[in-house]
């Protein structure tokens, strides 16, 4: 109509020429085919500054993991003296935390492990069936294996946390945890 | 699809006869979900039956799309305001305050301004707006120039207001007499007159009762 371009048909109130309009007549157009390229123009940014969040979130992750495998130099703690602990039973201390259960084990002469108690399921403390070869969580019926501290049965998915053992002149030291997903 | 651009609307008030088809006509349209969108307006009840439709002119610089806050009011490429968008208006009524000619319409119930939209889901697909299609003495009339110059020899089309200030063209054309020679309509301009109709009638009561005075 009146040789205009029909994306651009309307005509500001004080009827000067487009170029000499303020510069938010752009953004709000009153024209739907104006208004609907700037709504793509809108979602074309929009999906662009939120692609470049989640890469800088991804890289944030990275460093934050990064930081974290330096900070985490758990103290050593000692547990208890060899001879305390007969072969097949199993005593409970706290690591790294005053609130923290753990699970040692003496499987025979030379062999300890050590579990953080929590179950991986609903955190449900672990009991030990030394003489079965595995932990049971009473919770929801979970099994896990003594020797590996892998889920065998029951909702459990992920490995009990390992406590790393030291044993320093007859005393057994629990000195880090060995947090597993497989 | 948009409504082709030499199909255009012409609005005769003269030819006007008040039947109210147009109102009721406009509810049957889809675009705006059964309600009537044209004001069929009385000029001076008391003295006249002249009455007059009013649908939306479509102006190239829409009032109601300049006050709307909300970014609502959109006028699609073949000149035809529509509707507010549902997604965005806000029904604040500044689009209902704000136009010249008093189209648009604040459905409070659904939260939403609806206007005549020349029936766009009629036009843009080559059919007559609701309206113009019943209007039994074509005051409201929709098709070509061409057309309407055969039709109506002693009138001519006109588009241009003037509200004061501002001036408007609209898409919807006004027919005037040719013999009035006129190049726009000043709106504003009759707001304080007397209207004319009231004038004659109080002279004739005037002339009567002195009349009646007289012979007795």
């Amino acid at each position: 109509m009146n040789g205009r371009d029909h994306d651009r048909l309307t005509i500001a109130p004080d009827r000067r020429p487009d170029a000499d309009q303020p510069r938010w007549r752009q953004d709000f157009p009153i024209d739907w085919p104006q208004d609907e390229y700037i709504a793509r123009r809108d979602f074309t940014k929009f999906m662009v500054l939120t692609s470049f969040a989640f890469a800088v979130g991804q890289l944030w992750i990275l460093a934050q993991n990064y930081f974290r495998r330096r900070r985490r130099a758990l103290p050593a703690r000692e547990i208890a003296a060899i001879d305390e602990i007969a072969v097949g039973s199993s005593r409970i201390f706290n690591y790294p935390g005053e609130h923290e259960p753990a699970l040692l084990v003496r499987l025979d002469e030379s062999r300890f492990v050590a579990y953080d108690q929590r179950c991986t399921h609903l955190v449900c403390p672990v009991i030990p069936q030394i003489e079965a070869g595995r932990f049971y969580c009473p919770c929801h019926e979970g099994l896990f294996d003594l020797l590996s501290g892998r889920p065998l049965a029951g909702p459990p998915r992920r490995p009990l946390t390992r406590v790393r053992l030291e044993i320093r002149a007859g005393r057994i030291f629990a000195v880090g945890l060995e947090e597993r997903t497989a | 699809m948009p409504v082709p651009t030499q199909m255009e609307f012409f609005v005769d008030p003269g030819r006007c006869i008040g039947c109210q088809s147009c109102v009721q006509a406009c509810s049957e349209c889809d675009t705006h979900k059964g309600h009537s969108m044209i004001q069929l307006d009385y000029i001076d009840r008391a003295s006249s039956t002249q009455t007059v439709p009013v649908i939306c002119m479509h102006c190239d610089s829409p009032t109601c799309a300049e006050v709307c806050p909300a970014d609502a009011i959109k006028r699609t490429g073949d000149g035809v305001v529509q509707s507010a968008r549902k997604p965005r208006c806000i029904a604040c009524n500044n689009c209902v305050i704000a136009c010249p000619f008093g189209v648009p319409k604040m459905n409070t119930g659904m939260h939403l301004m609806m206007k005549c939209d020349m029936c766009y889901d009629r036009t843009s697909v080559g059919k007559k707006p609701m309206c113009a299609s019943v209007c039994p003495s074509q005051a409201l009339f929709f098709g070509t120039r061409a057309e309407i110059e055969k039709l109506r020899p002693l009138s001519q089309p006109i588009n241009q207001f003037q509200f004061g200030n501002q001036s408007i063209s609209t898409r919807v054309n006004l027919m005037v007499p040719k013999a009035a020679r006129i190049e726009h309509l000043d709106v504003t301009a009759a707001l304080h007159e007397a209207p004319v109709g009231r004038d004659v009638l109080d002279d004739l009561l005037m002339d009567n009762m002195t009349a009646d005075r007289e012979e007795e």
